[in-house]
Formats: structure tokens, sequence, C-alpha cells
């Protein structure tokens, strides 16, 4: 009977022992990276504390029954060891304060739908990825054009748009915010293919010049200087091009004298009209 | 001893001498017939022996040696200034007593390939030897000017080190395939069509073009090369062709293109004039584009490459065809260019579009 009263007082003492042991270090009830994170412990004496987490390696020693701060500047999923015990405990991003805004495309004709994306990447001041929902404001101006605005709330760290470009083309500042902190980028919106093209005919001393009026997209929008526009004149004695540029929104082009000519106009796959020159009608 | 010596330096010399005088028009010069006067003018255009040249022309009072070097060799950078005579074969036309027409065939060795050309020459007999009537090429002379260049330059500012990962660089121009044509010519494929630059900044494109067999395996890979205008403004559109030597074209189950565009910095100017362009037959009765290109910017262009795309009565496009010219395009200055079409499509030809490369030494394209 004795020998039975022994035997559970060790096994009671074994348990007590077990259980004193597992309550070694528990784990911080809220870990935010960049904040001290406090490890409560438990039991008495000195213990050696292995934290490990997302480029993290921290061996300490510790007196049990203190409570542990730990610098921890990543966030993510950490184990803590005491005395071959382990417990895990998730440390969260801290409050954005860095974005990464990517927009594309860098350039964009007018007037078209979707045809703007935004991305945004949140990050607290530890470059970690901010997972907990934000709202994202997102603005999209062209310089006398009608402004564009949305709020989006961000998910696993990302906010994602898409936009109308304007119909006024120019540069158009794509503005990403959160909180106070706003990104900038620049995405050019440009005219689209010409629209209407038109070409008028003046002889000059040494044949005949032949100008555009004034090169537009359908919105209205100039047709940037440099672009090609090809005049053709074609008459019995062979064909004649000339691929003009656009200068101050007009093209021009000097040919030579005509007879019985017609004289066209294209600008990359769109046509403008005709003329007939030197008695071709 | 020393007699004889004597003797034999002088018989050596003489002979030196001898063989000097007759050698200076070359080994096989003939100056007695009038096709041998051509080649000997010929090789030693080739050899750059212009002073020897100079003198088997008939019309030195016409043309002075500077002007003659300038037309038989090449000036302002151009491409003859750069090509070799590789080869010069002449056949008389006519001949009398006095005169004869001769026509030559003349290929040079350039940097971008052979070129060929024909020179139909008069050669008048002179005493015993013939000697050429040089074609005194008349240029028109611009008058002394200032032509203001006032067109755009497109510069590119590329992400610096320092930005964020966000900061997207500048994209590169959008540029399309507007058509493509496959056909068989001398037992290879070809590919043909235009790419259009539909963005509104200047590019750099290429096309590659993959022939995809029955087995779908590919069988050929290739770029349009300088088939094609490399830098192309807003809304230029330019042919393109892609060579596939010896691979045949019912071997061929697909093709897979790939355009292919680089932002870069360029220049709007020059602008080149293609005017009367019109199709005649050339003296070997071969029929053959014709026209003159002028440069109405103020600057040289050493080297124009001429680009003729022909299409069928459909619209289609049924070939490229390019040449190299070997005379500088100066301001304002006609140049005349010469392309050569297939003899099996000139029937189907309905229409052509010709565009003008430029390469200038003074000028930074890209």
């Amino acid at each position: 009977m004795r020998i039975i009263q022994y035997a559970l007082m060790l096994a009671i003492c074994w348990f007590a022992a077990y259980v004193a042991r597992a309550a070694d270090v528990q784990a911080p009830s809220h870990a935010v990276a960049g904040n001290d994170v406090s490890l409560p412990t438990s039991g008495s004496g000195n213990a050696t504390l292995f934290v490990f987490g997302p480029g993290t390696a921290i061996k300490k020693e510790v007196r049990l029954g203190d409570h542990v701060t730990l610098p921890l500047k990543r966030a993510g999923r950490y184990s803590a060891i005491v005395n071959g015990e382990q417990v895990q405990f998730d440390v969260a991003a801290a409050a954005p304060s860095d974005i990464a805004f990517l927009a594309r495309p860098s350039r964009v004709p007018a007037d078209r739908k979707d045809v703007i994306a935004g991305t945004v990447f949140l990050f607290d001041n530890n470059h970690n990825l901010v997972t907990s929902p934000t709202p994202v404001k997102f603005d999209l101006m062209v310089e006398g054009g009608q402004p564009q605005s949305r709020h989006v709330q961000s998910k696993d760290g990302v906010a994602y748009i898409k936009l109308d470009s304007g119909r006024k083309a120019g540069p158009a500042q794509f503005v990403a915010t959160v909180g106070a902190k706003s990104v900038k980028r620049v995405v050019e919106e440009t005219a689209s293919d010409p629209c209407n093209l038109r070409i008028h005919a003046t002889p000059n001393k040494d044949g005949l010049t032949v100008e555009t009026d004034p090169v537009k997209d359908c919105a209205g929008n100039p047709v940037p200087d440099g672009t090609i526009v090809t005049i053709t004149a074609t008459s019995p004695k062979g064909r004649s091009t000339v691929d003009a540029r656009i200068k101050k929104g007009i093209a021009k082009a000097d040919l030579p004298p005509l007879q019985n000519a017609t004289v066209s106009v294209a600008a990359g796959v769109v046509m403008g009209n005709e003329i007939h020159v030197g008695g071709g009608m | 001893m020393g007699r004889i010596l004597m003797i034999v330096t002088i018989v050596v010399t003489v002979l030196l001498l001898a063989a000097g005088t007759l050698g200076a028009h070359g080994s096989s010069a003939n100056l007695s017939t009038p096709d041998g006067v051509v080649k000997a003018l010929f090789e030693d255009v080739g050899s750059k022996n212009w002073k020897a040249a100079y003198q088997l022309l008939s019309n030195k009072n016409a043309i002075d040696l500077p002007t003659f070097i300038r037309q038989a060799g090449g000036s302002d950078g151009d491409l003859r200034m750069v090509s070799s005579i590789t080869k010069v074969t002449p056949k008389i036309l006519r001949e009398s007593d006095t005169e004869a027409q001769v026509r030559t065939d003349l290929q040079w060795t350039t940097a971008v390939g052979a070129i060929y050309g024909t020179r139909d020459l008069k050669t008048v007999k002179d005493g015993k030897d013939w000697k050429v009537e040089w074609p005194v090429e008349q240029q028109a002379k611009v008058p002394p000017q200032v032509i203001p260049v006032n067109f755009l330059r497109w510069d590119i500012v590329t992400r610096g080190a320092d930005d964020d990962w966000g900061a997207q660089n500048v994209d590169a121009p959008r540029v399309r395939i507007v058509s493509m044509n496959a056909v068989e010519y001398e037992g290879g494929t070809v590919i043909l069509g235009e790419i259009v630059n539909e963005d509104t900044v200047p590019g750099f494109v290429s096309v590659n073009a993959s022939l995809v067999g029955k087995d779908g395996k590919t069988i050929g890979e290739e770029s349009s090369f300088d088939k094609i205008s490399h830098i192309l403004l807003p809304k230029e559109v330019s042919p393109f062709r892609v060579d596939f030597p010896g691979v045949k074209l019912s071997a061929v189950k697909n093709v897979r293109m790939q355009p292919n565009s680089l932002l870069v910095p360029a220049s709007a100017d020059p602008t080149i004039g293609v005017l009367n362009q019109r199709f005649e037959t050339d003296a070997n009765g071969r029929k053959v584009l014709r026209g003159e290109m002028i440069n109405e910017s103020g600057q040289t262009v050493n080297i124009p490459h001429v680009l003729a795309t022909f299409y069928d009565n459909s619209g289609k496009v049924i070939w490229v065809s390019d040449g190299y010219v070997d005379h500088a395009l100066l301001p304002r200055t006609p140049q005349s260019f010469t392309l050569g079409l297939r003899p099996d499509i000139a029937d189907k030809v309905q229409t052509y579009r010709v565009t003008v490369n430029t390469y200038s030494i003074n000028r930074q394209q890209g």
C-alpha cells in the first residue's frame, strides 16, 4: 500500500514538473512588426530562449518568470523555444507607410475603356506586406480634363484598379493615396488615330504644295508632331509620295508640277480625302 | 664581268619600263577595241588609278579630273566610296570605224552586298586606240542657303537606379503587322508584309518569322534584316521581307510572326520625297521601277536605301524589293533610283509604294 502511495506521489510530481516546464514561454497576445514583442515566461531559474521566424534567428538567455522583450521587424509566423518546449505566434505588419505603385501602360490612347491599370502594394515601414484590408484611393487627372477618383479596399496587401483613359490627351497624373501617403505616376494619354484627315493643294513656283488641315483624332486632340502623314500623287507621269511629318499640327509636302493627278493622304492605316489637280476632275 | 652586269641591268630596266608602260591600264588592257578600252577604264577605276582612267576619256574638256573622280569613285561618303568593282562585262552594241556603243554590266562589292549596274557608254576612235566618252552627270546645283531644320527629336529618360521598383519605364512603341503573305521564290519561302507603328513615339522595329512544318516542328527562323525600315516614326508603315532560302512553301504548315519594337531616340528629319515613280523597261529588257528621290532637309544622306512594296489588285503585298543607291542624297537635289521587278509578277502588280531609309554619317539616329 505504501509502495502505491509513493508511486502516486512520484507520478504527481512528475506531472507537475511536466506542466510547469510546458508553461515556460507563452505566445504574445498581439504582436506588431517593428514594435517590441513581449513573450511572457513562467517558471524559475535561467533558460535559453530560441526564436525563429522570417529572416530571424535569435538566441537569448532569459530568466523564467519574466517577460522577454524582442525587437521583431519582420511580419510572419515565429517559433519560440525554451527548455525544449515550443510555442508559435504571429507578428502582424504595422500600419501602411510605404506604397509601391505600378501604373501600366506608360502611354495610352485617349478615350479608351479600361486601359489604365493601377496596382498598389502596401508595406509598413519595415517593408512588410500589409495584408489587413486598407482603403486605397486612386486619382487620375489630365489637365483640363475630367478627373476620375476611385476607392478600393486592399486584399492580401494588394489594391488593383482599371480606369478609362480620358478624352483629353496629355500627361495624366495617376495618384495612389493610402492615409497621408501618396505616390504619383504619369501616364501619357496620347491622341488616337487621325480622324477626318483632309488635304488641300496650292500651286507654288516649282509645282504644288499639299497641306493637311490640322490633324486631330476623333476626340479633337491634336495628333502629335512628328507623326507620319503619307501624301501620294498619282498622275500619268508616275506616282510621287512624300512621308511628311506633322509639324505644328499640319503636314505639308512639296510635289512636282502635276497634270491630271489624284492626290491622296493617309496616316498609318487611316485614309483621308482625295483631291484632283491639273484638270483631272 | 662588270660590262655584262651593266648590260643586264640596262636590259632589265628597259623591260621593266616597257612592262610598266604596257601595264598602266592593267595587264589585259586592250585599248585597240571599244570593249577593251571600257574594260580598261573600269579596271583603273576599280584600282583607283584615277589618272590612268582619266587618260582613257575622250571628253576631257567636258570633265576635269576631280569631277571624274567624284563621279566614278563616289563622293560625300556615299556607298560608291566604300565599294569596289569586281566584275566588268562590256558588250559592243554598235560599232563603226570611228564610234561604238558599249553596254557594260558592272558588279560592285559593298558592305551591304553586291550592287549591279548597267552603263551604255559611247567610245570613239582616237588614232590607233579607242577612248571612252564619259557621260558627265549634270548635277543640279543648290544655291548656298540656310535650310532651317526644326523637326522633332525624341529623347528618352529611363528610370534611374534610385527609383522605387514600382516606377515604370517608358513602354516600347506598339507596332502591328497589318498584312502578311507567304510566297515561294527560287525554291525558297519568302514572308512579305507590312508593319505599322501605331504609337506616338518612334521605335526600332524588326520582324522575326518562324516556319512550322507539317510535323509541328520549326523548320526555319529568320529575321527581316535589312528588308525593312528599322526606325519607324509614329504611324509610319514599313514593308518587310523575310527570306527562307531552300525551304519549300509546300512544306510549311504554319508561320509564326514576331514583331519586335524598342523605344529609341530618333529624329523626324530628314524627309525624303520619292517623285515620278514609274515602271520602265531597262536596257536589258527587264521591267524596273524608276523614280527620283529628293532630300527636303539640309543635311546630306550618305546612303539612301530604297524599299518598294508591290501590291496586286486585291491590295495584297506580293513582293518587296529593295536597293541601295550608291550616290549620296544631297539637300534639295534629285537623285534617281532603279529597282528591279521580278519578271514573273510584273503582270500582277497593280500598285506599289516606295519608301526610303536613310543612313547619314554625321547624324546620330538612334
